[in-house]
């Protein structure tokens, strides 16, 4: 393991294997909450930070579950694991830190039936990654996430003072503005050269 | 229990993907082949049916404070049931859907229901429910595949359909593609709703 790896993991995560526009991780909440540029931050922020901790925690649910011969019982486990996260994190921010419970408050339990959570901590025992690995892919991933979610919102902030045919108003235009910015991250493939 | 008028809403008015819009990550990601499709719906359909008659059954007897997490631990077993079974008898399918298996844990359409129907009504009309909206679920999705499958690939499940002319538009299947076809898909959808909304409009006038 070294520090190139865990750039190229980083880049990965954020650019060219966007949860969003590349692996369709945590559409729902991605068009859900993204009709203000402030609402969408709060939840990418939330997200990116339960992201960070399931990932960190699934670890160790993998490797105790590898270790009794249960991998069967991974999705149980790991979804089990995120609702109670979510429940506690959620139970700790409105005891230790007021003003950001407050601004996350909503989105935090959306975020439990949020797939890139659980995406993530499937991804991370798929792709064999150690505890530091894991733990920087959660946060990156969450970080894409909130850079997409950021850019779209103030897509459709915009969008909403500008004329669309009847029939597409609403999800189809948001939608085809979310396939324009897919065409987009898609340059960024481009990068995988030098990884 | 009304057998047609919950097909109607299952495949249109109430249809899980087009109207309810749940459940759109598996729909765009694995939207690629008609296989793909076949495989994500119908193990969509077992697991929602298996679910809404499991949660109607057990309605009673959940506390209505920790339903969430009730719901989920019974909808995690069903799919880690469907999922080994996948494993054993369709190594491919469970390749190429990959994590969006384990991932239907969190596909709202089946929390959706459970939450919104089948706590509320008798097993019988839940598991009506369950398959009702589990076609309307895997019908969209294999419009969506074919649609897909035809422009991006020039086959379909695997079969070559387009003539050899025909140069693949891979953008189709590329995420791009997932996102800007639901859009039109949607947008197609929409227009027909209205329509028919329009037309209801203009009979009660014309009756009033």
């Amino acid at each position: 393991m070294s520090l190139t790896n865990l750039l190229a993991i980083s880049l990965g995560a954020i650019l060219t294997n966007n949860f969003i526009f590349s692996q369709f991780l945590g559409i729902c909440p991605f068009l859900g909450v993204s009709k203000k540029t402030d609402t969408a931050i709060g939840m990418g922020l939330a997200v990116t930070f339960v992201m960070g901790l399931a990932s960190a925690f699934t670890f160790f649910v993998n490797k105790l579950l590898v270790a009794l011969g249960l991998e069967y019982m991974q999705t149980v486990a790991f979804i089990l694991v995120i609702a109670s996260l979510v429940q506690f994190v959620e139970m700790f921010m409105k005891k230790a830190m007021p003003t950001l419970y407050t601004a996350l408050g909503v989105y935090l339990p959306l975020i439990t039936t949020n797939c890139a959570v659980l995406g993530v901590a499937l991804l991370n025992v798929q792709s064999n990654y150690n505890f530091i690995e894991s733990v920087v892919y959660g946060i990156t991933g969450g970080l894409g996430f909130l850079l997409a979610i950021f850019l779209f919102a103030a897509v459709r902030e915009s969008l909403e003072f500008a004329e669309t045919p009847k029939c597409f108003e609403g999800f189809p235009i948001a939608l085809i503005t979310a396939g324009l910015l897919a065409l987009g991250f898609m340059g960024f493939s481009g990068m995988v050269v030098w990884q | 229990m009304n057998f047609k008028k919950q097909l109607k809403e299952g495949l249109i008015t109430q249809n899980p993907v087009l109207v309810q819009l749940l459940g759109m990550c598996s729909v765009l990601a694995i939207s690629t082949s008609v296989s793909n499709g076949l495989g994500m719906g119908i193990s969509v359909l077992i697991i929602l049916t298996c679910s809404n008659v499991a949660i109607s059954a057990l309605k009673k007897f959940i506390p209505s404070e920790v339903r969430i997490a009730c719901y989920i631990v019974v909808i995690a077993g069903f799919v880690t049931c469907v999922d080994l079974l996948l494993q054993a008898f369709l190594p491919s399918i469970a390749k190429s859907l990959g994590v969006f298996i384990p991932l239907i844990v969190v596909n709202c359409i089946i929390l959706g229901r459970a939450e919104g129907f089948s706590s509320k009504n008798s097993v019988a009309a839940s598991a009506v429910d369950g398959i009702c909206q589990g076609i309307g679920y895997t019908l969209v999705l294999l419009v969506l595949c074919t649609f897909r499958e035809l422009l991006g690939s020039g086959t379909l499940l695997g079969i070559q359909v387009m003539p050899a002319s025909y140069t693949p538009a891979l953008m189709v299947v590329l995420p791009v593609g997932g996102f800007l076809s639901l859009g039109l898909l949607i947008a197609v959808m929409q227009y027909f709703l209205n329509k028919s909304k329009e037309k209801n409009s203009k009979k009660e006038a014309e009756q009033a």
